[in-house]
């Protein structure tokens, strides 16, 4: 897992400011509920545009990024439970954990308008759990996963037969790009460090 | 306070760069130079080198035949893929991965920057084994 540099070392003053910057945020940081993805699936099934070779490989790259969101999930679990999070922290984690889980939901259901089989979460994940030692870390830990996150949706957009599901996938990009940001803006670093993601 | 009203020159050379811009990757806009370890920030949203996750494993990439770290549950064209990954294989998939091996899992579009995709490479043939 790389993790990125904290400019800013945490002290009692930045851990302050840290909780005020999300806790601002958990109450203005917009819901995940915009994804269209399911009104576009709508129509796959009887699409005559739609060839079962694009729908398989439409579902094998909504499952990929299934198996990425569940991930995600049990990480952010893991980082609520780790104790280490002040109470502000872990409202937002909660907040994008939840935006995670519809993630995840549209996407199964997806996979199984298009007729393939959705991935389930793993019995366990090995995450990195001796290396979470304060709540900047979990921070950075869970900014890495988010600007992954970015770049993998970011890779699979071009990727897919049907519009509807590049576009919803670029929605959720939006939502991964929100939270890196915040999460980055929480570590004292620049919340936009580029004016293009890769 | 005078607005700012950028020459006419300015403005036509502004004109030329997005319609240039348009015409290639955001990718190429960028790195004339990357490091791999950067360049792999874009995997760990699936890919650790340590350990399987949505994606497999990377330590040890270098000389594995493709499909056949333990326990991973490959596509079926991954694990018939008969590819061994060295430079040469690594840079061809990672250029475009769906094109390069239909039916594959790695829904991902390609590093098309050669730069960035010769450090990836690079970077990912350097690590050490898996311990």
């Amino acid at each position: 897992m790389t993790i990125e540099t904290v400019t800013h070392p945490a002290t009692p003053e930045t851990a302050a400011s840290r909780r005020g910057f999300l806790s601002g945020l958990v109450r203005t940081v917009l819901s995940g509920t915009a994804v269209a993805i399911l009104a576009g699936c709508e129509t796959l099934a009887s699409s005559g545009a739609a060839n079962a070779d694009t729908m398989a490989d439409d579902a094998r790259i909504l499952n990929t990024a299934l198996g990425a969101e569940l991930e995600a999930i049990a990480a952010y679990q893991v980082g609520a439970e780790s104790g280490l999070l002040s109470k502000g922290v872990l409202d937002v984690a909660v907040k994008f954990q939840g935006h995670h889980k519809e993630h995840a939901d549209v996407l199964s259901k997806t996979v199984t308008k298009l007729g393939g089989v959705p991935v389930g979460p793993l019995a366990s994940y090995d995450f990195p759990v001796d290396k979470l030692k304060s709540e900047a870390d979990v921070l950075k830990f869970a900014a890495g996963l988010e600007k992954g996150a970015v770049s993998a949706y970011l890779g699979a957009v071009p990727l897919f037969g049907n519009r509807d599901l590049a576009k919803a996938a670029a929605s959720i990009l939006g939502d991964e790009a929100m939270h890196w940001a915040v999460l980055r803006g929480a570590l004292g670093l620049d919340p936009v460090p580029g004016a293009f993601v890769s | 306070m005078t607005p700012f009203l950028p020459h006419r020159a300015v403005r036509a050379d502004a004109a030329i760069l997005v319609a240039a811009l348009a015409q290639f990757p955001v990718t190429e806009v960028r790195a004339q130079s990357a490091d791999g370890a950067s360049v792999y920030d874009r995997c760990v949203a699936c890919h650790a080198l340590a350990r399987n996750r949505t994606g497999p494993r990377h330590c040890g990439l270098a000389g594995r035949r493709a499909g056949s770290v333990p326990g991973f549950p490959y596509s079926t064209a991954m694990r018939a893929s008969g590819i061994i990954w060295d430079r040469r294989t690594l840079d061809t998939f990672l250029a475009a991965p769906t094109r390069f091996l239909p039916g594959t899992s790695m829904g991902y579009d390609g590093i098309k920057n050669p730069t960035e995709r010769k450090a990836l490479v690079d970077w990912l043939m350097s690590r050490p084994p898996c311990g």
